[in-house]
């Protein structure tokens, strides 16, 4: 049986694809996958991001124990509101989970995780919290849904759907929420390479959300438009481009690991001592003759690499991909890829492909 | 399904249609696009290739996923639809009007053993 969120009527309504996705009965797409993409890179878009689970860490130890539990450090959280976008690691410094924390008070913070890791996720900080000894009560917030509005002119259509939450939204900056009801909070984030918020409510508030950015003018857009646009914003997915198997390092994520003065949080000494196992860069495909996919091979100078997220750019017209390449490999290299049974030209670049509308490779 | 009774159909979600000139156009089904979403390369059989019916001979990619296309009767591949190099959306567009290639069936008798329209419905349904 999947799990459907609040929003699953008003999907098939509007004619949606659904798919199974980690066990959540999701729109892929309301139609035109390109043209939903196409609508968030140029004016706005909303999806269904209910499946996303907020686990909310209360208790006067609750900054201390992230510091020790978040490879990224909490302590840059200074302002209420303000988040960061952080790995979770395991004993070695394997990622269990990538996810946002968001500081609300000193007695407060909220993770936001991924749906298919959610549960794995709790445990595991369960087990962090008995070790660490700061006594944190965790929340997992099941009553809570998610929208997010993405695209430049995201923030507008939310605002004339929503005026009353202006006065307190319009000054966030990225990576700020603000807590706009008792439950309700407005985040200036998400997973596309735009502007926008992603906005977490009382699962039985979401569907006034989500019809007033809809009559406001945002395009309601599915899983699959989520995935090209986070792949063009050079924006990593769990499962995909890092897991278990992988460190922060070798997944592109160094700049989230925060290794400033001695904080030992949990995975630092196993990652300090980890070797790089590879680069992980960008490529787009030159030559015609098949689009990038996840696993292909990667035949570049310095030995094999391994595609981790591919698809077709809308934005660009091209294929682009995420890999694992040999270390040492540079953006400028030309590579070789086994589509099916050819071998394809690809140039390394450095991610991000497009950001704001504009490509950026 | 949108599903015209003048064409004939394969379970692997081709369909055929017979020209005056003799010859068999070959395309995906309206259900097969929708199924594959925005379709952005498709890679036909080249042209003079003989092929068995049931083989695999060509691609086509959407935004999500890559799938074989199948040849629905033995034959010679005798055209390739050009059009859908530079614009394969056309299938998502129309798919019986994009046609992907064309075959000189080695025994027009093969056409009749294909599916009709309504044994398709059945077959994609289940």
């Amino acid at each position: 049986m999947l799990k459907t969120t609040p929003l699953n009527a008003i999907h098939r309504a509007a004619g949606a694809r659904m798919v199974d996705f980690g066990g959540w009965d999701m729109p892929v797409n309301y139609g035109s996958q390109i043209e939903e993409h196409h609508a968030v890179r140029r004016s706005a878009g909303v999806f269904d991001v209910s499946h996303m689970r907020s686990v909310d860490l209360e208790g006067k130890g609750v900054r201390d124990f992230l510091r020790f539990a978040l490879a990224n450090d909490v302590a840059k959280l200074k302002l209420p509101g303000k988040a960061l976008y952080s790995c979770l690691l395991d004993e070695s410094a394997g990622v269990i989970d990538d996810l946002i924390a968001y500081y609300f008070r000193d007695d407060w913070f909220r993770l936001v995780v991924n749906a298919g890791t959610a549960d794995g996720d709790i445990d595991w900080l369960h087990r962090l919290n008995a070790l660490a000894g700061h006594g944190v009560a965790l929340r997992s917030r099941d009553d809570l849904a998610m929208i997010a509005v993405q695209g430049p002119q995201a923030r507008e259509a939310f605002w004339r759907a929503f005026p009353e939450t202006r006065a307190a939204t319009e000054s966030l900056v990225p990576f700020q929420a603000a807590r706009v009801g008792d439950d309700i909070v407005v985040a200036r984030t998400g997973y596309t390479g735009e502007d926008g918020f992603e906005v977490s409510c009382p699962a039985d508030e979401v569907a006034t959300l989500w019809n007033g950015v809809v009559a406001a003018g945002a395009r309601p857009c599915g899983l699959g438009a989520r995935d090209t646009l986070r792949l063009e914003a050079g924006m990593n997915l769990y499962g995909q481009d890092m897991d278990t198997g992988a460190s922060p390092f070798d997944a592109g994520l160094a700049w989230t690991v925060d290794l400033a003065g001695a904080r030992g949080f949990f995975g630092r000494k196993a990652l300090e001592a980890r070797p790089r196992a590879c680069d992980f860069l960008g490529l787009v495909l030159e030559d015609k003759g098949g689009v990038l996919r996840a696993h292909q091979i990667v035949l570049a100078e310095r030995g094999e690499g391994e595609i981790t997220s591919g698809t077709f750019s809308p934005t660009l017209g091209v294929s682009i991909a995420l890999a694992r390449l040999p270390v040492g490999t540079a953006p400028g290299e030309k590579v070789r890829v086994q589509v099916r049974d050819k071998e394809l030209a690809a140039r390394v670049v450095k991610p991000p492909f497009v950001r704001h509308g504009k490509p950026l490779i | 399904m949108n599903l015209p009774p003048e064409l004939k159909y394969t379970a692997s979600h081709e369909w055929a249609r017979l020209e005056a000139d003799g010859t068999v156009s070959v395309g995906i089904t309206d259900h097969a696009q929708e199924q594959l979403g925005d379709i952005v390369f498709v890679e036909p059989p080249k042209v003079g290739r003989q092929v068995a019916a049931g083989e695999s001979v060509g691609v086509v990619e959407s935004v999500k996923a890559a799938s074989d296309i199948y040849a629905p009767l033995a034959g010679e591949v005798v055209a390739n639809n050009d059009e859908l190099g530079a614009s394969p959306e056309r299938i998502n567009a129309d798919a019986y009007g994009a046609w992907m290639y064309r075959l000189k069936p080695a025994d027009a008798a093969d056409l009749a053993k294909l599916l009709d329209s309504a044994a398709y419905a059945k077959a994609s349904a289940e």
